[in-house]
C-alpha cells in the first residue's frame, strides 16, 4: 500500500488508500441496479460530498465524459475517479471494484439458477430499489442542474447561460427520453452546439472586456 | 485457448463501439452471441433477464454470462476482461489528452455542450427505469387515462425515495436499502 513514500507528494487526498477505493466502488458496484446511470447518485455523494475526491465541477465533466465515451458508464467513471486520486493503480482499483459485484453475481445466479428468478422477495426488493433510483436520479439531475446554472469562473453571460443549459438539457431528454434517438448522436450534436455557443459567448466577453 | 481468445476479442469490440452505455450495448451483444454457436435466442433473451435482476453494469452482466455459458469461469474471465478493458484505456488516454488541452476553445466548448446534455441523458434513463416498473408498460403511451395501467406501490416507494433523499438529507445507498427491503416485504408477504 506505501511504496510512495515521496512524504511531500502525500498530503491528505493521496493518503486514500487503494483498498478504500476498491471498497466504495465495490459497494457502487454493488448497487447499480438498472443500467449504469443508477450508479451516478451514489457515486456524485460519495466521491464529493463525502470523500472529497473530486470538486463538484469535476465531477459534472466525469458524468458528461462517462457518457460520451464509449463503453460502460461505470467503469468510465471508476476509472476517471481512480485515476485522479491514484494514478494507473487507483483507476484499476476502483474499475475492478465496480465490475466484481457484477461479475460475482452472474457467476452465484447461474450456480443456483433458477431459484431466485421467481422468488417474490428477491423480485420485490429489486423492484423497490428501481423504483428508489429514479427518485434518486431526478433529485441528483436537479442538484447538477443548479449547479451547471451557477457557471464556473465567470466566463459566462449568466442569464442566457442558464437559458442555454436548460434549453440544452430538455432538447436532449426529449430527444432520447421520448424519440428514442440514439445517445451518440445527442452527444455529438451537443458538442457542436457547444463549441459554438462557446465562442460567441467567449467573444462577447472578451468584447466587454475591452470596451 | 482459441476460444477465450475469440471472447475476449469480441467483447472487446462491445467495449470499444458502445455508446451510450448499458441497455444500448444490447443489440451489439446479440450480434457477438451469433458467433459461439452453442448459444441461440433463448440464451439471450435468459441474460437479458439476468441482467436486469443483478447488481452491476448490464454489459458486465451479460458478458460474464455468455462467457460462462460458452467456456466455463475461464471464459467469464476472458469476456469480462474484454468488455471492461476498450472503455478502461479510453478513459485512461482522454484523462492524458484533457490535462494536456484543458482551455482551448474546442474542448472547453465541447464540455459546454456535453454537460447540459448528461443532464437530459440521466432524466431519459429515468423514463427507461420507469418502463415496466412504474408503469405496466412504456412511460408515454394511451393507456395513461387507464388507473390500472399504474404501479402504484413502485410509485409510492419512488414518491418516499424523493423525500428521503431531499428532505432528510439520507444517503442514496440508505435510501436503496431500505426501499429493497420495503420492497421485499410488500411483495413477498403480498
Amino acid at each position: 500500500m506505501q511504496k510512495k513514500t515521496e512524504g511531500a507528494t502525500s498530503n491528505k487526498k493521496r493518503d486514500e488508500g487503494m483498498i478504500n477505493l476498491f471498497w466504495e466502488f465495490f459497494k457502487i458496484g454493488l448497487f447499480t441496479i438498472g443500467g449504469g446511470a443508477a450508479m451516478i447518485p451514489q457515486i456524485q455523494q460519495v466521491a464529493t460530498e463525502e470523500k472529497g475526491w473530486l470538486t463538484e465541477d469535476e465531477m459534472l465533466d466525469c458524468i458528461a465524459m462517462g457518457q460520451s465515451l464509449p463503453g460502460v458508464i461505470a467503469i468510465n467513471i471508476g476509472t476517471y475517479v481512480g485515476y485522479r486520486q491514484r494514478g494507473l493503480a487507483g483507476a484499476l482499483a476502483a474499475t475492478v471494484g465496480v465490475v466484481l459485484p457484477a461479475f460475482l453475481s452472474i457467476l452465484i445466479l447461474v450456480a443456483v439458477l433458477g431459484a431466485i428468478g421467481d422468488n417474490p422477495w428477491i423480485a420485490g426488493a429489486f423492484t423497490g430499489i428501481k423504483a428508489a433510483v429514479c427518485g434518486l436520479l431526478i433529485v441528483t439531475s436537479v442538484k447538477l442542474l443548479l449547479q451547471m446554472c451557477k457557471g464556473r469562473d465567470g466566463t459566462y453571460a449568466r442569464k442566457s447561460h442558464v437559458v442555454f443549459t436548460v434549453i440544452m438539457s430538455v432538447l436532449s431528454l426529449v430527444a432520447v427520453g421520448f424519440f428514442g434517438i440514439t445517445a451518440v448522436l445527442v452527444i455529438l450534436a451537443g458538442i457542436v452546439i457547444g463549441i459554438v455557443y462557446y465562442r460567441i459567448t467567449v467573444m462577447n466577453g472578451s468584447r466587454e472586456v475591452d470596451k | 485457448m482459441m476460444l477465450l481468445l475469440r471472447l475476449f476479442a469480441e467483447f472487446f469490440k462491445v467495449g470499444l463501439f458502445s455508446f451510450g452505455g448499458g441497455n444500448a450495448m444490447l443489440p451489439l451483444i446479440y450480434q457477438s452471441i451469433q458467433k459461439f454457436s452453442q448459444l441461440g435466442t433463448s440464451a439471450f433473451s435468459d441474460m437479458v433477464a439476468l441482467s436486469q435482476v443483478t447488481p452491476g453494469p448490464v454489459a458486465v452482466n451479460a458478458a460474464t454470462f455468455i462467457g460462462l455459458e460458452a467456456g466455463g469461469i475461464p471464459g467469464a474471465v476472458f469476456a469480462t476482461l474484454g468488455v471492461c478493458l476498450p472503455c478502461f484505456l479510453i478513459m485512461l488516454i482522454v484523462i492524458r489528452l484533457l490535462d494536456r488541452f484543458r482551455g482551448s476553445t474546442l474542448v472547453e466548448g465541447a464540455f459546454a455542450g456535453i454537460r447540459p446534455v448528461t443532464i437530459g441523458l440521466l432524466l431519459a434513463a429515468v423514463i427507461f427505469i420507469m418502463n415496466g416498473v412504474l408503469v405496466k408498460g412504456p412511460v408515454v403511451s394511451a393507456e395513461m387515462a387507464d388507473p390500472g395501467y399504474y404501479n402504484w406501490i413502485p410509485i409510492g416507494i419512488f414518491a418516499v425515495s424523493i423525500l428521503l433523499i431531499s428532505l432528510l438529507k439520507l444517503k442514496p445507498l440508505h435510501v436503496m436499502l431500505i426501499m429493497g427491503a420495503a420492497g421485499a416485504l410488500i411483495y413477498g408477504v403480498m
